[in-house]
């Protein structure tokens, strides 16, 4: 069974980003850049497929500008077989899930596998609507994935627990945190990569039109809050919710 | 002008959740029609009809949506909402589940947990672990919007009297179907809905040390969650995690125990109205964002609090 996994180039988690000053966007200049981490263990998830024999190849697809190819090496570092570059700046999930619906409709993977949500755009869109587009069923916020049958179980953490859902193949699943713990990628790996096969193609060779169906007015830094006080003790603590807060009685 | 909000239930009850994604269609304007998808669901319709503000109830009451799935629902969504300007569903695992499968089915670009409404095309949204605002601006037939339910004060649940109408069109996509379900028992009041929320951090070091903030909780009527690192080491279950990539929430009063402050963290509850931050490093970044900031040993600062309140 062939795997699809999508990855995204994002902003390092580690990174505090701060609005640019023209309120455009935010200010991404000499700021380190990752895999968005969610990929990471969607990455993993298809690795340990494939250790246990269920997954036969993975291929990993970024839509993105020219850098993504680091994100994909990264992947094909870590147990990827090859990789698929879609150069494209700011592409929105709806076109994100279209590109990615014809290289399904080419490649015919068995299972794909996404990230619950990215990081920056904190969209947590680009799965569920790439299963719409394909049909298939899907398995989102996973934390544990079987597969087994030609069906995959796949158990959600949902908000008021977990829910275990069993989806006919091919199916998608978009990984919630505790799936699994990614693995770092070897020196001698990361040297292996560099040789695998990557394919740099564009929105118009899957005929996705990928201008922006939203438009970003402006961006802006949130309030902030004003500065505290410390406390010195507990009882200090309680006195100031009763009595200057009034948030407890 | 006219609006679909798909109702947040259990076939039992109607969440709190749909209230405040009323609010956020009461806000864009125009006609509220609720969406009941559900199976057994009449009693959800009923408390629907109820809200304030509401012209309409739909009910599709059918054993393909009994547990929400999203390929069932998504279906039902798309084909309903079709005659809708906007289509509204809570930011919750269950929305932003189906919702963003049904606006694919649409052909719209979905835009996700907004926390604000400028006009009926031009929302607020918090991208980057809320580090940032967005303004976004859409020119879509069709709007196709998640809601942040903290940013959005809730509808009255009593006042209305809205007509049900049933409807019969029922899909099974027979792609998935629904094994089981864990979902977790509490007495205490709902994470999201909670006036007062006290949570702890991998400073509690176990599960069993949990004990202390549920007593205090009890006594406050709060309800308890966890910061990432609490729930990865297995001390509680992750419907109890807050942050980016957990529950949002907002209560009056936010109280982290043993909680550093990383910004995944802070994402998922900054706009708590109060914040208290007992930790024992008096440079923990949650000391930034507190109001009352306590730097203590929680093993002794949390018993104390439950005695003092
Ligand atoms: C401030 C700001 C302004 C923006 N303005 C615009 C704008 O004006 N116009 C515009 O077109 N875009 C804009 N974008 C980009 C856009 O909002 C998102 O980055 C894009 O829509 C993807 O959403 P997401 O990554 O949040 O998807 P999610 O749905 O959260 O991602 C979930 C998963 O889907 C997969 N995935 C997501 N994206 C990709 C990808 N590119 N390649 C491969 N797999 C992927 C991954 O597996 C990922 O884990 C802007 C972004 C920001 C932060
Ligand atoms: C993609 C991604 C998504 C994430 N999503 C979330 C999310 O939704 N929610 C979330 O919370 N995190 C999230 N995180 C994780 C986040 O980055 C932090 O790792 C996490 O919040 C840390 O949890 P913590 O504060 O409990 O642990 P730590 O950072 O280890 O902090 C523990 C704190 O406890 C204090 N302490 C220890 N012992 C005592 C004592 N006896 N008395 C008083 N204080 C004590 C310490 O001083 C320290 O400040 C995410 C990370 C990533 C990369």
């Amino acid at each position: 069974m062939k795997v699809l996994v999508a990855v995204k180039r994002v902003v390092d988690a580690n990174v505090k980003v701060r609005v640019a000053a023209d309120n455009r966007g935010v200010d991404l200049t000499n700021v380190k850049m990752a895999m968005n981490p969610f990929c990471e263990i969607a990455v993993e998830e298809a690795v340990r497929l494939k250790e246990k024999g269920v997954a036969t190849e993975i291929l990993v697809v970024a839509v993105g500008p020219k850098e993504a190819q680091e994100q994909i090496r990264t992947a094909l570092a870590l147990g990827a077989d090859r990789g698929i570059l879609v150069e494209a700046a700011d592409a929105q999930p709806l076109a994100i899930a279209k590109i990615l619906k014809a290289i399904v409709d080419q490649e015919k993977p068995g299972l794909v596998i996404t990230g619950k949500q990215s990081i920056d755009g904190d969209n947590n869109q680009v799965g569920q609507m790439l299963a719409a587009l394909t049909g298939m069923g899907q398995g989102t916020f996973a934390s544990e994935v079987n597969v087994a049958d030609g069906k995959v179980k796949v158990t959600r953490e949902i908000d008021g627990g977990l829910q275990t859902v069993e989806l006919k193949l091919p199916a998608l699943v978009s990984t919630d945190l505790r799936l699994n713990e990614p693995r770092y990628a070897s020196l001698p790996n990361i040297m292996k990569a560099k040789k695998k096969p990557l394919d740099i193609k564009a929105p118009a060779d899957f005929g996705v039109d990928v201008a922006p169906r939203v438009k970003t007015v402006k961006v802006e830094a949130p309030a902030a809050r004003k500065a505290g006080i410390k406390v010195k003790t507990v009882e200090e603590l309680v006195a100031k919710l009763k009595n200057e807060a009034k948030v407890i009685q | 002008m006219s609006v679909l909000v798909y109702a947040e239930h259990d076939n039992a009850s109607l969440k709190a959740a749909t209230l405040n994604v009323v609010a956020a269609a009461q806000k864009i304007g125009g006609e509220i029609t609720i969406l009941v998808a559900g199976s057994g669901c009449g009693a959800v319709a009923q408390q629907a009809a109820k809200v304030a503000g509401v012209a309409k109830v739909l009910v599709a009451d059918n054993a393909a949506y009994a547990h929400q799935l999203a390929e069932n629902v998504s279906a039902l969504v798309a084909e309903v909402g079709k005659g809708y300007k906007h289509i509204l569903a809570a930011a919750t695992t269950t929305g932003k589940n189906f919702l963003p499968r049904a606006a694919a089915l649409l052909d719209v670009q979905m835009i996700s947990e907004i926390s604000g409404v400028v006009n009926a095309t031009t929302f607020q949204r918090p991208i980057y672990a809320g580090n940032a605002i967005a303004t976004v601006e859409s020119a879509q037939a069709i709007n196709v919007l998640t809601v942040r339910g903290t940013a959005f004060d809730p509808a009255a649940a009593e006042g209305g009297s809205a007509a049900i109408e049933n409807l019969s069109t029922a899909t099974d996509a027979g792609v998935s179907s629904f094994v089981g379900e864990e979902i977790a028992k509490s007495d205490r009041p709902e994470l999201t809905a909670a006036k007062i929320v006290i949570s702890g951090g991998r400073g509690m070091q176990n599960g069993d040390n949990f004990s202390m903030l549920y007593k205090v909780a009890d006594k406050l009527g709060a309800a308890v969650g966890a910061s990432r690192a609490a729930v990865d080491a297995g001390f509680v279950p992750n419907d109890m995690q807050v942050g980016q990539t957990g529950k949002i929430v907002a209560p009056e009063l936010y109280v982290a125990v043993g909680i550093s402050g990383a910004i995944q963290h802070l994402a998922g509850m900054k706009d708590s109205k109060v914040i208290v931050a007992i930790n024992k490093d008096e440079e923990a970044p949650i000391f930034q964002v507190a109001d009352y900031g306590l730097v203590a040993d929680l093993f002794q600062a949390v018993p104390e609090l439950e005695k003092l309140v």
